[in-house]
């Protein structure tokens, strides 16, 4: 395989993954901001997508006015905006077109599809109302790529490398809320009361990456704690967003790599290194540690890794 | 359907009646509703868009990615039609090759005084760098798309030859499985002969021109400008379709002498080089030195006989508008015998007494530049204004050398689908050849149609449109 190629389905991946990350950040500040009554309250939810994704200062230098209409512009749409869904979408469909013959007909079309479709829409005609379900929408394109790629990509290096992608970027945008929000996850939080900043927080946090209900079923007993939800984003396994999870498919893909190529990288210690100082690992720990420089280490790692993924196979 | 007898119809005959080959096509097309062409054309369009079956348009920012229309009604070929075609592109790209071998070789048609020495070695398209050097199997231009056109019953024309990197045959190809989408029924009825095997004949004739015949897993890849490219999705296409690495320039590099793939693991070589960019792109070291496309070295790993190019640099001289005129003439000297297709007559606008008939005459003749491609840059005299006549009547003087000129054909039409209804458009027809150990043409190829009523000029980038072309089979 050529290393264009594997860099390419190694981007493809990540952008969708990130396009629907954004989605997902932006779902849950509108949820927020439809719900507040008070124009401070309002401001705080949309500052959570803006924060959590990197994109508060941007945004205050091209809009004045705080609101729902600007920022889901700005997050969707907009060209000046890279992280904006758009240019997500644009470069992933791009990386896909430029690997058109190692991917299926099926997966091409998944994605192909959602970008004439998101072309046709005109943005002012998505109004506050029309919102929520413009991004179920994008949400549901985002898992039917997903699903196409899983169902019927052959699983040999151009699939290891799609995985690295998908899962780095999630690694890497689970890492940084968890980072953003770190001070409504210390444990001294845990004896505040309901209807607090911080319990708001949380579960913005757990919606924002797809956990509010399957909290639920990891933690039957416990109402929603600072310390729980930590552990489930960062140690559980079961969790498809933890950190946990995403190096143990890291770790094994890494595995897989070598094993399809015959010979072990770099990559694949680092993979394994992460993977282990995750899995021994009890949130007690992490809490002494300190769990922004926890949090800081391990995007700097995830970043390395990734790096060292592109020399071992000449994605350049 | 207005019977405009100025033209042949390839559906009707004189009284009326469908001619034999399109009989049964004919009564479906009457069985059916109104809206039914309508409908089916829009399904068509979104079969085509999903699979990103699009070229891109240089300099418009939104859009750049648009469709070629797609027209629903099939063009049909008898088979006694096609086997008299098939014969004569044959003998005219056998001869064409020998004609490429000859004049970077030992130039027996110059020294015979057949050709105007300076015709060839003054043109750009000529390239001193090929001389003295034998490709694999004396075999030069590997893919020749073949543009005819039809003025009567058995009447052909040959109207250009494309011998550098002729494209559409993604679309000959996805038209068929459209078709067959659409509508199954027609192919249960008539026997097309089907076109589905190109991509593994196009990988085969690649492989038997590889360097070195005698490895049995040669490496095949195409080479693309990239994704930007008008032609992308064809390149993509191809090498999808063969089973073979679609590259870029940065993706190869040499290595003494040799091609390489970067590749994730060790570097791969590279056999046989399909490539879809221009001679002038193709090496920074020996040709254009701005090249971001190409492959510094590649030249000169092909003149060591390290790797094939497909098709060879140079050929251009071969279907160069100024040497048009004189293919009857080389495929005389090449193969002994008369030419089995017509060429059209053409004035050679750099000779004086042609240049004066063409300037009598703009009226009512077509004049191209001998440069020129995708429709620019040519007048159709019947149809311009006498304001735009006297302007190129300038021009032309100017740089008389720069034009040929040609009699108006009454191109053939073909049942269409317009707004109206179904009514005839003029057509022309690109078969696909491929020349390697032997030579293979696919029965059919590309249609285009002009969809405005009376336009004579089928080209994509002037509003033309696509059709499936079926051979039938005895």
């Amino acid at each position: 395989m050529l290393g264009r190629t594997a860099a390419s389905l190694f981007w493809m991946s990540r952008y969708h993954e990130r396009a629907q990350n954004v989605t997902r950040l932006l779902e849950v500040a509108y949820r927020g901001a439809i719900m507040s009554h008070n124009g401070q309250e309002h401001g705080t939810h949309l500052t959570f997508a803006l924060t959590n994704s990197g994109l508060e200062s941007d945004y205050r230098q091209k809009y004045e006015e705080l609101n729902i209409r600007n920022v889901s512009m700005f997050m969707i749409f907009a060209k000046d905006n890279p992280l904006s869904v758009r240019n997500s979408l644009e470069l992933a469909r791009n990386n896909a077109r430029a690997v058109r013959t190692s991917i299926t007909a099926e997966l091409w079309e998944a994605m192909n599809t959602t970008w004439i479709e998101f072309t046709e829409v005109n943005p002012q005609s998505v109004t506050q109302e029309k919102l929520p379900d413009f991004l179920a929408w994008i949400n549901q394109r985002a898992h039917l790529f997903r699903g196409a790629l899983l169902n019927t990509v052959l699983r040999n290096d151009g699939y290891f490398f799609s995985q690295m992608g998908n899962f780095v970027e999630r690694a890497d945008n689970t890492a940084r809320i968890l980072n953003t929000q770190y001070w409504s996850l210390l444990p001294d939080n845990d004896i505040i009361d309901d209807g607090s900043t911080e319990r708001y927080q949380w579960s913005a946090i757990l919606r924002a990456l797809s956990g509010r209900r399957s909290y639920r079923f990891a933690y039957p007993h416990a109402r929603l704690k600072a310390f729980n939800i930590a552990e489930f984003l960062i140690l559980r396994q079961e969790m498809p967003r933890s950190l946990a999870h995403c190096f143990d498919w890291i770790a094994d893909t890494a595995e897989d790599l070598a094993q399809y190529y015959g010979s072990r990288e770099p990559s694949l210690d680092l993979a394994i290194e992460i993977h282990r100082e995750l899995s021994g690992k009890q949130m007690r720990d992490i809490y002494q540690e300190g769990l922004h420089d926890f949090l800081t280490i391990f995007i700097g790692k995830n970043n390395q890794f990734a790096q060292q993924l592109s020399e071992d196979y000449n994605f350049a | 359907m207005p019977d405009d007898r100025n033209f042949f119809n390839e559906m009707l005959d004189e009284n009326g009646g469908p001619r034999p080959p399109y009989a049964r096509l004919a009564q479906w097309l009457e069985d059916k509703p109104a809206n039914f062409l309508t409908k089916k054309s829009r399904d068509a369009e979104m079969i085509f868009r999903r699979l990103g079956i699009t070229f891109a348009v240089y300099g418009a920012e939104e859009a750049t990615e648009r469709l070629i229309p797609f027209d629903p009604i099939p063009r049909i070929i008898s088979a006694a039609e096609w086997r008299r075609l098939s014969i004569g592109i044959d003998q005219r790209v056998r001869a064409l090759n020998a004609f490429l071998h000859d004049i970077y070789h030992r130039q027996e048609i110059l020294r015979a005084g057949v050709i105007p020495e300076a015709l060839i070695l003054q043109n750009e398209a000529f390239l001193p760098e090929m001389v003295g050097f034998t490709p694999a199997r004396k075999v030069y231009a590997h893919i020749i798309g073949t543009d005819l056109v039809r003025v009567g019953e058995d009447e052909f024309y040959v109207l250009e030859d494309n011998t550098r990197t002729p494209s559409g045959v993604s679309y000959m190809l996805e038209n068929r499985e459209t078709m067959m989408r659409l509508f199954p029924e027609l192919f249960q009825t008539n026997r097309v002969a089907t076109v589905e095997q190109y991509p593994e004949l196009l990988r085969r004739t690649l492989e038997s021109v590889a360097p070195d015949g005698g490895k049995s897993d040669q490496t095949v890849a195409v080479l693309t400008p990239g994704i930007y490219n008008s032609a992308y999705f064809e390149h993509a296409f191809l090498a999808d379709s063969m089973g073979v690495d679609l590259v870029e320039g940065r993706d190869l590099f040499v290595d003494a002498g040799k091609v390489y793939m970067r590749t994730t693991r060790e570097p791969k070589q590279v056999d046989v080089i399909y490539r879809r960019i221009d001679d002038a792109f193709l090496d920074p070291l020996t040709f254009n030195p701005d090249s971001m496309l190409g492959v510094p070295g590649l030249f000169d790993a092909y003149r060591a006989g390290n790797v094939t190019i497909c098709n060879a640099p140079g050929t251009g001289i071969a279907d160069d508008k100024a040497i048009y005129a004189y293919v009857p003439d080389i495929i005389e000297f090449y193969t002994g015998q008369k030419p089995l297709l017509n060429n059209v007559p053409t004035w050679n606008c750099s000779r004086k007494e042609d240049l004066a008939y063409v300037l009598d005459n703009l009226d009512d003749i077509v004049v191209k530049e001998v440069h020129g491609s995708g429709g620019y840059g040519m007048l159709i005299g019947p149809t311009a204004s006498k304001r735009e006549i006297a302007e190129f009547r300038k021009v032309l003087q100017h740089n008389p050398s720069n034009y040929i000129a040609q009699p108006t054909l009454a191109l053939s039409a073909c049942p269409t689908h317009v707004a109206s209804g179904v009514a005839p458009r003029h057509v022309d027809l690109r078969p696909f050849v491929l020349i390697g150990d032997q030579v293979r043409i696919t029965p059919g190829g590309l249609t285009r149609v002009a969809l405005k009523k009376g336009s004579l000029v089928v080209n994509s980038s002037q509003g033309g449109g696509t059709k499936d072309t079926w051979v039938l089979e005895d």
